[in-house]
């Protein structure tokens, strides 16, 4: 069965590269654009891995992140943080409330796609 | 009536209280804990101004004249509330010179010279003798009526024989009292603790004493202030007395000048001096003081004209003196005792009079009259007597006795004359002839020796002219005919009517021509010449003495002089143990080990010097002190030089005490300025995050498609124009945004290029308009265009404008509804300025947005359908509005659509201009 991805950036554009990388690799992909919608699409369809932008309206990708991972039952949600603000300070935070995994942006796409792979490989 | 024995005996039981509390008053401060230095204390013993004259005779001058005894009391009222500042100067000179009289102060001030001293000792003791004389004559009354020992009635006292005369035992009883009290030993501060102690004890007793027979007159002889006055108003001779018609019978003149006369009198006064100032312990209890007399005065007041009016009610007109209605009251009500209290009252207010007055005037008689005629014989100079205190004390003992007999001589000669109060006033006047000098000495410069010495004497001749001479003659001492007719049959020299000067009480006269003689020839005879250079460092010295205090006083002297010297010299008057003593204690200061050590320098002396003036006076100290030493005198150019010297160190400090401020400014400001960079630093490093980021964003894009159409050749055509054709839009969007970025760089630092020209503005809406259609008509919406019929043109940069246009006409274009989108573009002329509104019917603006929206990189709107927008183009528009001095700002509710508007000022030039011109 294909892994279920999340897509949550309000970057129309990076969402449209995002959508074509995973779906090439043959997941199973939804999107959000904002804060909120990646919260309550992470709830309802429990994806296996969430490609999550820091800088969203609504709701930061800090704040979904630990939602997230405050919540037991969405114990099996792995979480990869994309930013575009590149400072260390914001990768420590990010990991420090729980992601699995941080890129800055611009990323390159063949790593994005490894990553992906070897997160969802370990289960 | 009582017996003399009872009233001999309870005054005796008196003065032994008094003297016990002197004794402990001495003890506690031998010991180091006074009691004397609280300002309750200072403010008692300045009450020492009410003597037996306030006592008995306030109530005879209430009975006379009303309310006329009012101005004696207001006068030290308005002098403590209003000169204090005077009196502080006062104390301040006279503990850093250690001045310890009047005379001393006017001698020091003006180049230490005897001759004033000894001029000034003489008018206080000429003038202080009827004063003193008066308390004489209100304790033998006061006796007399007390014991009824003469049914005469009001000076019974005086036998025909001296040697049987009471009076004669009285004074030489208070001469020996007040050697006891003040002249038991020799110091160098002049300062008496225990006498001190005992006056501030007599000023509570009296105070007490008049109150209780205020209380009893008033409540028990009659049934309150209410039936007093009530019974009072009902006589028509007693109604009279207390309108104040009655009272200004002497015109508002006379209110004038005895209020004056008083002021001047709690200042100058010697006894007043001696407690105000030489037994001062400590300057902040002046403040105290400056109200707690004054209430003291008021509170010994009250009871006056109850008991002036209760007297003549119950006596009538004539019968009974009204000086004695606070003892012949109690009396004739059979309350013995409480006369005798009243008497008792009475006799501590004239016994602290007498005490202070002899103590103050011997002083000066010691200093000023005595040791410089001394001093003047050769054989004394040397010194053959290694020990002078015993002649010293003798000789104020001698002074102290003398003086009293003189006030008693007078008593005898010319005390029938007057009333009590008038006898007073003649002392008063004769004391404001200090005035001009003393106060002339703290606040002027220019006053010389020979100004003081002339202004003084003038005033002194003019006020024994006018008011003693009289006095004398009413008496019938000396042939009236010089009242009536004038000195020489000269009828402009009559003493009473001066220059024919008429209208006038005597007092007010002879204050008027004694104040005018006085002050003129201290004016003019000091202007006549420079000060010497004694004289200017005296005067330099008392007039800057707040600026000088806490320094080391400037010294005006060179020459030598050995300790082996100045020591003995020290001794000689105040004692071997003391001087040593005082020599250790300099020497400790100054840091050396022993006397032996000291530097003979010009502190040194001066050191030797204060010391002895505080004993003998200023002018026979530098007399002495000048004996021992080998001076050069100083001349008037070398003084100012030290005086030019020291103030220059004074501009120096105070310059460095600007510039340290200065510095401590530039610190603040530099730490401000440093937080204002660290802010800047902030907010620098804020717009470089969200510049990365906002970079960042559409290079992700650039990235991603670029890198998977390399990857994958598989990539359908369709996908791939897609993905070129993002490609491309991002890399116009990062275009955007760095030019964006640049534009407001350049703005904010001031570089950017301004190509003004001559606008029309209705023609640049409408470009504008035009240029922004097509957005809307893409969107299915409607732009509607309001234009006047005409606008004045403007001057600015066109493309600049157009931007700012563009900017806010694509963001509604941006923010309106698909389809139902409607945005109007308004242009307005007000006066002198023109304005534009856009509108637009999109979701608006929430409040806490509406602030933000205008800072860089903060987009409004909701942000799941927000454009696309690098969130510089508000912020710019902003720029360059107000960079041609106008305002651009929002107005929105959420979900009724915003308007943005900004007006422009009308330039001058773009008013009138050559285009306008030339239509």
């Amino acid at each position: 069965m294909a892994k279920k991805i999340l897509i949550a950036d309000d970057e129309q554009n990076i969402v449209i590269s995002l959508e074509f990388l995973m779906k090439r690799e043959g997941y199973e992909v939804s999107i959000a654009s904002d804060g909120d919608e990646a919260a309550r699409r992470i709830r309802s369809e429990k994806p296996d891995l969430v490609l999550l932008d820091v800088m969203m309206p609504k709701k930061s990708g800090f704040e979904v992140c630990q939602e997230v991972k405050s919540n037991p039952e969405l114990q099996s949600v792995r979480i990869l943080m994309l930013t575009a603000k590149g400072r260390d300070t914001e990768v420590a935070k990010g990991l420090a409330l729980g992601a699995d995994a941080y890129m800055t942006k611009p990323f390159s796409t063949k790593e994005l796609v490894e990553r992906v792979r070897s997160m969802l490989a370990e289960h | 009536m009582l017996s003399g024995t009872v009233v001999v005996a309870a005054s005796f039981a008196y003065l032994l209280v008094l003297f016990a509390v002197a004794w402990y008053g001495d003890r506690r401060a031998e010991q180091g804990r006074s009691i004397i230095a609280n300002p309750w204390t200072y403010a008692m013993s300045l009450a020492v101004y009410c003597t037996a004259w306030t006592y008995f005779g306030s109530v005879g001058r209430a009975a006379s004249g009303g309310v006329w005894f009012l101005p004696i009391y207001l006068g030290p009222t308005l002098a403590m509330s209003l000169s204090w500042v005077v009196l502080l100067k006062m104390i301040r000179i006279s503990r850093t010179y250690r001045i310890t009289s009047i005379a001393d102060f006017i001698a020091s001030r003006y180049g230490k010279s005897h001759l004033l001293g000894g001029l000034v000792t003489i008018i206080a003791v000429v003038g202080m003798v009827p004063y003193i004389a008066l308390q004489l004559k209100a304790i033998s009354s006061g006796y007399s009526v007390l014991t009824g020992s003469d049914n005469s009635g009001v000076f019974p006292f005086a036998a025909a024989s001296w040697f049987n005369d009471g009076t004669l035992y009285v004074a030489l009883t208070l001469a020996l009292f007040t050697v006891l009290f003040g002249a038991r030993h020799l110091d160098a501060a002049e300062r008496h603790e225990g006498m001190v102690a005992a006056i501030a004890f007599e000023s509570v007793v009296k105070l007490l004493a008049f109150l209780i027979v205020g209380g009893f007159v008033t409540w028990s002889v009659y049934e309150g202030f209410d039936d007093i006055f009530a019974r009072a108003f009902a006589d028509p001779e007693l109604a009279a007395l207390l309108s104040l018609r009655t009272a200004s019978s002497a015109g508002y003149g006379g209110w004038f000048a005895l209020t004056l006369l008083a002021m001047l009198s709690v200042i100058f006064l010697p006894r007043q001096f001696q407690v105000t100032v030489v037994e001062n312990v400590n300057e902040q209890h002046l403040r105290r003081a400056t109200w707690l007399f004054p209430g003291y005065l008021l509170l010994i007041n009250i009871f006056v004209l109850p008991i002036a009016l209760g007297g003549l009610l119950y006596f009538g007109r004539g019968t009974v003196d009204p000086d004695t209605f606070v003892l012949s009251l109690p009396l004739a009500h059979g309350e013995s005792a409480l006369a005798l209290l009243a008497f008792i009252g009475g006799l501590s207010a004239a016994t602290g009079m007498v005490i202070v007055e002899t103590i103050a005037v011997s002083t000066m008689v010691c200093n000023d009259l005595v040791m410089p005629l001394l001093l003047s014989t050769e054989r004394f100079k040397r010194s053959d007597h290694p020990d002078l205190t015993g002649l010293l004390l003798g000789i104020r003992r001698g002074a102290i006795v003398v003086v009293l007999l003189l006030g008693y001589l007078y008593f005898r000669l010319a005390g029938e004359a007057y009333a009590l109060v008038s006898i007073g006033l003649i002392s008063f006047a004769a004391v404001a002839q200090f005035a001009p000098a003393m106060l002339g000495g703290m606040y002027w410069r220019g006053g010389t020796r020979e100004g003081a010495l002339a202004g003084l004497l003038a005033g002194f001749v003019v006020w024994a002219y006018t008011l003693m001479l009289p006095s004398v003659a009413k008496s019938g001492w000396l042939d009236r005919a010089f009242l009536d007719q004038g000195l020489f049959g000269f009828d402009y020299l009559r003493p009473e009517q001066l220059f024919g000067l008429a209208g006038l009480d005597s007092i007010s006269h002879a204050l008027f021509w004694s104040l005018t003689a006085n002050i003129a020839c201290y004016v003019l005879v000091s202007l006549a010449r420079v000060p010497t250079g004694q004289e200017a460092t005296q005067a330099t010295l008392f007039v800057d003495v707040f600026s000088r205090g806490q320094d080391a006083p400037a010294t005006f002297w060179r020459g030598s002089a050995q300790v082996q010297d100045l020591q003995p010299l020290v001794a000689r008057f105040l004692g071997a143990e003391r001087a040593r003593r005082m020599f250790e204690s300099y020497a400790r200061e100054r840091g050396v080990a022993s006397i032996a050590e000291l530097k003979p320098d010009a502190g040194l002396v001066q050191f030797a010097e204060t010391q002895l003036a505080g004993a003998i006076g200023s002018a026979s100290a530098r007399v002495m002190v000048s004996s021992v030493v080998q001076e050069e005198p100083l001349g008037l150019d070398e003084v100012m030089d030290i005086l030019d010297e020291a103030s220059q160190v004074r501009a120096y400090s105070h310059e460095l005490e600007e510039k340290s401020q200065a510095l401590e400014a530039a610190t603040a400001e530099l730490r401000a300025a440093n937080e204002r960079l660290q802010e800047l630093d902030r907010l620098k490093d804020d717009f470089m995050s969200s510049v990365t980021h906002e970079l960042r964003t559409p290079l992700t894009s650039i990235r991603a498609f670029s890198e998977m159409l390399l990857d994958d050749p598989r990539i359908d055509l369709k996908d791939r124009k897609r993905f070129l054709g993002i490609i491309v839009s991002e890399t116009e969007r990062l275009t955007r945004l760095v030019n964006q970025v640049l534009d407001m760089a350049k703005i904010e630092s001031g570089h950017a290029e301004w190509h003004n020209t001559d606008i029309d503005m209705r023609e640049l809406v409408a470009h504008a308009v035009e240029t922004t259609e097509q957005l809307f008509r893409d969107r299915g919406a409607l732009l509607e265009l309001d234009l006047p019929d005409s606008a004045p043109r403007l001057r600015a940069d066109r493309d600049r404008l157009l931007q700012v246009l563009l900017n806010l006409i694509s963001n509604a274009a941006k923010f309106v509804p698909t389809d139902a989108g409607v945005a109007r573009v308004r242009l307005t002329c007000d006066v002198g300025q023109v304005r534009v509104d856009v509108t637009d019917n999109g979701p608006g603006i929430a409040p806490e947005q509406l602030g933000v929206i205008f800072e860089k990189f903060r987009q409004g709107g909701d942000e799941r359908s927000r454009p696309q927008g690098t969130g510089l183009g508000l912020p710019i528009s902003r720029q360059i509005v107000e960079h041609f001095g106008g305002r651009l700002w929002v107005q929105s509710r959420p979900g009724e659509g915003a308007t943005f508007s900004f007006v422009l000022p009308l330039s001058p030039e773009a008013g009138n201009g050559p285009d306008r011109a030339m239509t």
